[in-house]
């Protein structure tokens, strides 16, 4: 495990410094399981209110990027900052999520055994620690917020449904609308489509595009569908590397692009 | 001037001729009568005269005082009696007699008193002995008890012993005498030979000529044997510390072996599969009563060959620990893949069934299995630090089990299905593999390398129907601590956890050694969740 | 059901709170007025009968202890019996201290230390004759104890059978720690021959009584308590710690510390029943820090149906109740019905007793209504 140097940063929403541009900095991050480079000397630079996708073949260090992201991996080397001021390799998980950083996974987790209402609230901005959440009282401004998410996925009239209940492609809504009550500036979103019928794409596509600007989303995703109705810019990884970077159409056209997804 | 001086001649020579016939043999034969006395005073005063005579005519009687074979019919008459009680031999002629009343005759009663001086005597008179073994006895009965009285009697018998064991021990006997003499040349000679030879029983001696008192005078006057007594007190402790480690270190690898055959099976049910069962420790315990069993059987059937039990032993634990193995898998285990904690109580659950069923077969006492004749006894690797047969042929179990184990795992079909199954269930099922016949042997290999552990078990201890309880801790944090499916983890760590064991418990007491070692646990698991041997990476979430 | 309501759940419906309020009056005056009827009534509750509901009481709390760590948060103990047996030695002080001069050697020392020839009194021992003292401690050492623990154990994300099997090496070393003699705690014996307690007999039945009540307080008090946690927003963060702890991290909370204080004030609770416990049965030995009776716990709240508190608490009574008669009635046996429950409650009945009666009524519905075809949400959890 990495050692944690100098002072830690005191995590709260709003406090990130994007004066010199970029949200995010990814600088020389190499990663290595078992002598297996999931991550090598990689570089990434998301830019304050960007959607960008990152597409890749299976083992190019997609979902490995997210959890250096999140604090889930540890870099071995390489220096991850959000804004200018803080070094989120020297944060826990909870802390990056409080400095203002969402990731939806994978697989949807929501809390099965909650109802999609307390599933929301459990999300939403208020207190986190012990004494908060003992004592915490729902106030008006709060259920408005959790409503009006509701609305956004879809789900309003099934917030006392349990979430366990729900179907998969509500689960991925859920998991976005918990992702929402956060109201992060960085949203992490792992393969949000899967599973999804035709129409919930198309209304997913709208809710991400809509986000952008306000937020910054950054977009794992495998279906190449999805990756053109969004996309304004497109990072391909390989091997632990970026392997292009540029507009959909660019990226289309590089021989290297087409070679590791076509073969030679 | 010739006359008288041929005359006084005459005299000295009838007064000690005299003297010499007439003195020394009723003195002799006094001596001995005396040891038939009501008196335990006489005894000792008797012993203290045959000492002094060293006459080796007196061993039996000396001997038969001591086993209570000397009868006493109050008066001039002492008789040796046979192991039967019933041929009679005067103890002065050495010649058989016919006793009437033997009923009549009197015991001599001794103490531990008489006993303490008898012994020496005994010893010393047996230097002559053709045995070799009675020679060594009575060699380190000497060394033991050193006196004074016998310095002359062992220098003799070094002269003509050949044999170097006895040697040796006659060596260091006379040292520890000499080590008392007036002649400090003998007392620097007798250092240097306990500083060579001695143990820490001299240790004690050399150091008490070292003691300086309140004015500044040493117990030993003479600093060149100060010297010599130093460097033997160092000696010896270096020799001492070197087989201290040397036992520590062996007894340490018998105890890794003992809990690397208890957690072997668990590496494979809860390393490999993830199942974690509690009533793994049973399964030591059901195969250790097995033994038990067979033992019984061979003992009613066939005692000739009761030596040979353990042949049948190990196997028929193995197959009756694998059979239970499989029926728990099938009954219970498999309907709660994927919930260990339920797992975890339900095994416990089984684990009291097995117990109280055992404890109603053979009842609640521990019952003793008894090691076949080869096993018993051991081999001394340094004076004082003898490795039973029994701890060496665990380790040599271990070994050889680990190596099956291994070449199960490595290059047989089942090992490759069992490989296949743990490492990813979903593709070895898509590609034919029967995964829960696979669980089902699999488990059932874990719980019958388990009862081959109770079968060495049996080997080294009582066995009781809570034999497992005391193993099950152990075993899983040697599991853990050596990194779950990692079977070279799992040994590193029980030898590890075995030696360190071993080493701490003459620091701090065997009980606060196990508790160090429970919270060197705690905490190492607690830095190093994954154990020794860590995986890393996605693999690494459990 | 938790998180049923959309504001901040109230702990209890007005009926709900009624019930509560009756079964306590029943319980704080059945027994004692049941007690004073005369001996030869029908109705007369014998004085033996009195520490051994005490007994059961006492284990309710644990039980409600368990099931807010492993019910409610996921995290299965097998530490609960060490923290009641520290809350017990902790009062077994102070009734040692409290015997005077009255022990066997008359000497103003405990007499297992006479026995040891110890000549005054060790450190730790200083202030337990004060009875406040001891009740602090009695809560304070097994809290202070699962905080460190805890926090090494949470902070290296130790979870599952890991924390499981490492309370239990925790359970075991203190057990072996306590068996010694030299650690000053009365080794193998304990402490026991206790004369008083605040200057009370403890042979007095009023005594008993007394004890009796303080049982049901406490055990209402803990029930409070309990209700209160698991019904507030932090009761929520715990069950959703339990189903998807990954989730909650990336939700922002620092998990660490929600555990933390589960398992504190779990650990605590079970200090507070086993200070009350030991005045009633009248000793505290090693023996109550076997492993196995830390995994016992765990299988009364198993019966009664982890992750309801009423559930937990009436399996062990339940339980209790089960082993005190069959150890009279059929002491073979026991250990049979012990590992057959543990086995059937895992595998036919991971709810417990209290979903069946869920599983009759939702049966009931369901077969009024036939029409819906859907079957009902499971409640019990995997």
């Amino acid at each position: 495990m990495k050692q944690r140097e100098g002072g830690r940063h005191i995590a709260e929403p709003g406090q990130i410094d994007t004066t010199h541009g970029p949200i995010l900095y990814l600088e020389n991050v190499t990663v290595s399981f078992d002598g297996f480079k999931a991550l090598d000397d990689i570089n990434l630079y998301l830019d304050d209110g960007e959607l960008r996708c990152i597409i890749g073949p299976n083992g190019a260090g997609k979902t490995t990027l997210m959890d250096v992201i999140t604090g889930k991996t540890r870099p071995d080397t390489g220096a991850v900052f959000l804004g200018n001021t803080l070094d989120l390799t020297a944060m826990r998980e909870h802390e990056i999520v409080n400095a203002g950083i969402g990731r939806k996974f994978q697989k949807p987790t929501v809390f099965t055994q909650h109802t999609v209402f307390a599933n929301l609230e459990l999300a939403s901005q208020g207190g986190k620690g012990v004494w908060s959440t003992l004592f915490a009282k729902l106030s008006g401004a709060e259920r408005d917020q959790i409503e009006s998410v509701a609305d956004t996925i879809g789900l309003r009239d099934r917030l006392p449904t349990m979430a366990g209940s729900l179907s998969h492609g509500e689960k991925q809504w859920l998991e976005i609308g918990m992702l929402l009550m956060q109201d992060p500036r960085l949203l992490l979103v792992d393969e949000p489509v899967a599973g999804m019928t035709h129409q919930e794409v198309e209304r997913t596509a709208e809710l991400l595009t809509g986000l952008a600007g306000t937020h910054t989303v950054v977009v794992v995703e495998h279906d190449m569908e999805f990756v053109r109705l969004i996309a304004r810019k497109v990072t391909v990884l390989h091997e632990g590397r970026v392997l292009a970077e540029g507009s959909m159409d660019r990226v289309q056209q590089d021989p290297r692009v087409v070679e590791v997804y076509l073969g030679t | 001037m010739k006359l008288p001086g041929f005359v006084a001649m005459l005299i000295v020579m009838a007064l000690t001729g005299v003297e010499a016939l007439a003195g020394e043999a009723p003195d002799f034969d006094d001596a001995l009568r005396g040891l038939g006395s009501k008196s335990r005073t006489t005894i000792l005063q008797s012993i203290e005269k045959l000492s002094e005579l060293s006459d080796p005519r007196s061993l039996s009687a000396l001997e038969a005082l001591l086993d209570k074979r000397l009868r006493s019919d109050g008066s001039a008459g002492l008789f040796i009696v046979d192991d039967a009680g019933e041929s009679f031999v005067d103890a002065l002629s050495g010649e058989g007699v016919r006793v009437d009343a033997p009923d009549s005759l009197t015991t001599p009663r001794i103490n531990n008193r008489v006993r303490r001086s008898l012994k020496p005597l005994i010893a010393r008179l047996r230097l002559r002995n053709p045995d070799v073994s009675i020679r060594l006895a009575a060699a380190t009965e000497l060394l033991n008890r050193p006196s004074v009285d016998a310095v002359a009697s062992i220098r003799v018998a070094l002269e003509d012993e050949s044999d170097q064991e006895v040697r040796d021990a006659l060596e260091v006997a006379l040292a520890r005498i000499d080590l008392t003499s007036d002649d400090p040349k003998l007392r620097m000679q007798a250092a240097e030979v306990l500083g060579e030879r001695g143990d820490r029983n001299h240790e004690v001696e050399l150091k008490a000529l070292l003691v300086e008192d309140e004015e500044g005078q040493f117990a030993e006057p003479d600093p060149a044997v100060r010297e010599a007594a130093r460097s033997a007190v160092e000696k010896i402790q270096r020799a001492a510390f070197l087989s201290d480690m040397a036992a520590h270190f062996l007894y340490g690898l018998s105890l890794a072996s003992i809990l690397l055959l208890a957690a072997l099976g668990l590496a494979i049910t809860f390393g490999l599969m993830g199942v974690i069962n509690m009533a793994h420790g049973e399964m030591l315990m059901v195969g250790a009563y097995t033994t038990y069993v067979i033992v019984g059987l061979f003992e009613t059937h066939l005692p000739d060959l009761l030596d040979a039990y353990i042949l049948v032993a190990i196997p028929s634990a193995f197959i009756v620990c694998g059979c239970i193995g499989m029926a728990m898998e099938r009954g219970v285990i498999r309907f709660l893949y994927g919930r260990p904690l339920e797992t975890l109580l339900a095994t416990w659950g089984i684990s009291l069934i097995l117990i109280q069923t055992v404890r109603l077969m053979f009842g609640a006492q521990n019952v003793e299995v008894a090691n076949p004749a080869w096993l018993s006894g051991g081999y001394e690797i340094f004076r004082g630090v003898v490795l039973p047969w029994s701890r060496i042929c665990i380790v040599i179990f271990a070994g050889l089990t680990v190596t099956g184990v291994w070449l199960v795992l490595q290059r047989t079909p089942l090992g490759l299905n069992v490989r296949a199954v743990t490492q990813n269930r979903e593709m070895a099922a898509s590609l034919g593999i029967a995964t829960s016949r696979v669980d089902m042997w699999t488990f059932g290999l874990g719980s019958a390398i388990a009862g081959l552990g109770g079968v060495a078990l049996s080997q080294i201890g009582n066995v009781g129907p809570e034999l497992g309880q005391s193993y099950i801790v152990d075993s899983f944090m040697v599991v853990v601590l050596g990194g779950v499916g990692k079977l070279a983890g799992t040994v590193t760590a029980a030898l590890g956890l075995g030696v360190v064991n071993k080493f701490l418990e003459p620091v701090s007491g065997a009980v606060l050694g196990k508790i160090f070692v429970l919270g060197f646990l705690i905490l190492f698991i607690q830095r190093r969740p994954q154990g020794i041997f860590a995986l890393k990476g996605r693999a690494a979430e459990i | 059901m938790l998180a049923a309501g959309h504001s901040r759940n109230p702990m209890h419906t007005r009926g709900q709170w009624l019930v509560l309020i009756v079964v306590a009056v029943f319980g704080l005056l059945v027994v004692p007025v049941l007690n004073t009827m005369p001996a030869d009534s029908l109705l007369h509750f014998p004085d033996f009968l009195i520490p051994l509901i005490g007994k059961f009481l006492c284990y309710a709390i644990v039980a409600l202890a368990m099931d807010l760590i492993w019910g409610y948060t996921g995290i299965l103990s097998l530490g609960h019996g060490v923290f009641f047996a520290l809350g017990g030695y902790a009062m077994g002080m102070y009734l040692m201290r409290s015997i005077g001069t009255e022990g066997v050697y008359a000497s103003d020392l405990p007499d297992f230390m006479v026995f040891l020839d110890w000549k005054e009194l060790p450190w730790f021992w200083r202030g337990f004759d004060r009875f406040a003292f001891a009740a602090f401690m009695a809560v304070a050492v097994p809290g202070t104890l699962a905080f460190v623990f805890g926090w090494f154990a949470f902070r290296s994300r130790i979870k599952g059978v890991y924390f499981a099997i490492i309370t239990q090496a925790m359970t075991f070393a203190l057990m072996l720690l306590f068996f010694r003699n030299n650690t000053g705690f009365g080794g193998n014996n304990g402490l026991t021959d206790f004369k008083r307690i605040l200057g009370f007999s403890l042979q007095e039945p009023s005594t008993r009584v007394g004890l009796y009540v303080a049982s049901v307080l406490a055990l209402l008090g803990t029930y409070l308590l309990c209700r209160f946690i698991v019904c507030s927003k932090l009761g929520r963060v715990l069950a959703a710690i339990r189903d998807e702890e990954g989730r909650v991290l990336f939700t922002g909370y620092n998990t660490v510390r929600h555990k933390l204080f589960v398992w504190t004030v779990s650990a605590m609770l079970c200090g507070m029943a086993g200070a009350l416990y030991v005045p009633q049965v009248g000793i505290i030995n090693p023996s109550e820090m076997v492993p196995a009776n830390s995994i016992e716990m765990a299988i009364w709240v198993a019966v009664g149906g982890r992750g309801t508190l009423i559930g937990a608490a009436l399996g062990a009574l339940l339980v209790n109740g089960a082993k005190s008669w069959f150890t009279v009635a059929a002491p073979e046996t026991w250990l049979y019905v012990l590992g057959g429950l543990f086995i059937v409650v895992t595998l036919f009945l991971p709810g417990g007793v209290v979903s069946l009666w869920r599983r009759i009524r939702t049966f009931r519905e369901q077969s009024a209504r036939r029409a819906d075809e859907t079957p009902a949400a499971d409640g019990s959890n995997a």
